[in-house]
């Protein structure tokens, strides 16, 4: 456990260093959330009564997903991964007593979240002092503030699950650009990023939900609004942790079929 | 004890023609060429020993030690290391042996030498002490110095190897395998190196496996090598009983006063110009003293010396030899 750690130490203390980053990164935030925001007021204002969310819930989901754009952003791949897999750079990750496995994972996470660090708070706290109905609210009641940071976080894991599927097709295809293109606009749109998935027609709410894609930001940000009653949040944790272990599970099979199937050239 | 029996391993290669009309059929039919880069390898090697693994480019080196090392799962065959076999036991085996490729790096590119030092410390869970004794040890005998203070996209080529070969020690390994550790070294840099390992071999027991292109690594380190050439075990020996089997040609260069040298029996004439001549003799037809009798019959020798065949050429002849 502790070799992991260190491991997300380092990983994490190398990505606080992209301050002038974070700062680039937070203004686009701030302009990118308030366009969005600006763009749903126009479509409420011609007919609040057609759409299935408030537009203080709406605004709220939308500065979330600003806040927390680093931990579920879906074209965000650590290169270094990738060069490793085709450039032959495992050779030395595994030749570790590790798992190769959990050390991506790991490494993930720690990326994404020293990005996450410096880029939240600066937003919620000018999202907060914004006037209501366009600034964010407080978590819908006490329920919902408690089941907030849980499904975040398994969010985050399933989207990091979800990747990793796509860091180890590099194993199989060499290049990985052309899957890696395909799954973020697949997972952009599945994942509710440009439309928050109760907006999608009835009809496609089926078919969003027998994806992992409405596991990652979607259940968490509805959560936090009091979009969901009760019973639909705690089903849908479930479905997060459902999706999780699948995903770890796939993961797990690929990496000791890609194992066995290492060849790593030149040299 | 590394124990390797009928090691065989075989690549797929994907191949097409050139052109656009071949790229559109590659697109729906792919052509692979099966490369067999091991075939039925076997040998072992003791605790201890120092043993050069050397071969041309392609031969199978690199796959051989990726198979040792536990990146790699041969096709057929087995391989036990110290009662491991290296893929299916793969954590428990690396956990034992040290590994530097020495053409990719280990180090983090943008932190200094120290941290990556630390890094592998946690993940090779190294006691405090030990580490402590360990680095103490390395920086002493490698002259790391301020070096391990300093980003590695700071170091020299010859500075960052040093590190690199360090960082595959910092855990104690049994074994030490060096997959070309003085790839692209200065002479000084060089010879650090291998001071170096030889301080290791001797000092902590530890087995090094070396493979690399330059012979004078191998006549410096190791007294046992291993030729490999189109997968296959080619020889297995002592370099001294393999220099003495393929070198029976000497050069003679001598320096003389007289006449020019004539022709004798069995000595051939390579230059001779102004009382300076290189002459080349097969020990198996003449052996030196009778050379040097047959010139001194000619002449007055002022100066000379005999040379042998260096360990490239020789290699070059066992290359050539086995059509590889």
């Amino acid at each position: 456990m502790k070799q992991y750690l260190s491991f997300f130490r380092i990983r994490f203390l190398a990505g606080l260093q992209y301050r002038a980053a974070a700062w680039a990164g937070i203004a686009t935030q701030y302009a990118w959330g308030g366009l969005t925001i600006l763009l749903f007021r126009a479509f409420y204002q011609s007919g609040a009564n057609s759409f299935p969310m408030e537009f203080r819930a709406l605004s709220s989901y939308v500065w979330l997903q600003q806040a927390f754009l680093a931990m579920f952003m879906t074209w965000f791949y650590d290169n270094d991964i990738f060069d490793s897999i085709t450039g032959g750079g495992v050779a030395y990750e595994l030749c570790r007593p590790c798992d190769l496995y959990t050390m991506w994972f790991v490494k993930n996470m720690a990326i994404r979240l020293s990005r996450v660090v410096l880029r939240c708070v600066p937003v919620l706290a000018v999202a907060a002092v914004l006037p209501a109905p366009y600034g964010v609210s407080l978590p819908a009641d006490g329920i919902a503030a408690l089941l907030f940071p849980i499904s975040l976080l398994l969010g985050f894991l399933v989207l990091i699950a979800f990747s990793m599927l796509i860091y180890l097709s590099a194993f199989y295809t060499l290049s990985p650009m052309g899957i890696r293109i395909l799954a973020t606009s697949v997972m952009e749109f599945f994942c509710g990023a440009l439309v928050p998935i109760p907006f999608l027609p009835e009809w496609l709410q089926p078919v969003m939900y027998a994806l992992p894609f409405a596991s990652m930001q979607n259940t968490p940000f509805l959560i936090y609004t009091g979009h969901l009653s009760r019973t639909v949040a705690l089903e849908r944790m479930g479905l997060q942790l459902l999706w999780l272990l699948l995903l770890l599970a796939a993961g797990r099979l690929l990496v000791n079929d890609a194992q066995k199937r290492v060849t790593v050239q030149g040299g | 004890m590394i124990q390797l029996e009928n090691i065989s391993k075989t690549f797929r290669v994907a191949r097409r023609e050139a052109g656009l009309k071949a790229a559109a059929k590659a697109l729906f039919r792919k052509e692979y060429t099966e490369i067999k880069a091991l075939q039925n390898l076997s040998f072992t090697i003791g605790d201890g020993e120092m043993v050069g693994y050397i071969g041309p480019n392609g031969a199978g080196k690199s796959s051989t030690i990726k198979i040792m090392s536990g990146v790699m799962t041969p096709d057929s065959g087995s391989c036990v290391i110290n009662g491991h076999v290296p893929w299916k036991e793969r954590k428990e085996h690396v956990r034992e042996i040290g590994v530097v490729f020495g053409q990719r790096s280990q180090l983090w590119w943008d932190v200094p030498v120290i941290d990556s030092f630390e890094l592998l410390r946690d993940i090779y869970r190294v006691e405090q002490q030990a580490y402590g004794r360990n680095l103490r040890e390395l920086t002493e005998l490698l002259d790391l110095g301020d070096i391990v203070r300093t980003p590695v996209r700071q170091l020299s080529l010859g500075q960052r190897m040093r590190c690199e070969i360090a960082a595959s020690l910092l855990h104690d390994p049994e074994i030490l395998f060096l997959d070309e550790p003085t790839i692209g070294l200065d002479a000084v840099s060089k010879i650090a190196v291998r001071d170096f390992i030889r301080t290791v071999n001797r000092e902590k027991g530890t087995t090094v496996i070396l493979t690399t292109h330059d012979m004078q690594d191998i006549e410096a380190l190791t007294e046992r090598i291993l030729l490999i050439g189109k997968g296959q075990i080619l020889l297995d020996g002592s370099l001294s009983a393999l220099k003495s089997r393929y070198s029976t040609k000497r050069t003679l260069t001598v320096d003389y006063d007289g006449n020019a040298l004539g022709e004798a029996e069995h000595i051939t004439v390579l230059q001779d110009h102004c009382g300076h001549a290189k002459l080349l003799i097969d020990t198996a037809e003449i052996s030196v003293s009778q050379a040097i009798a047959a010139i001194s019959a000619q002449a007055e020798i002022r100066d000379l010396s005999v040379t042998g065949e260096s360990v490239e050429e020789t290699v070059v002849s066992l290359y050539q030899e086995f059509a590889i």
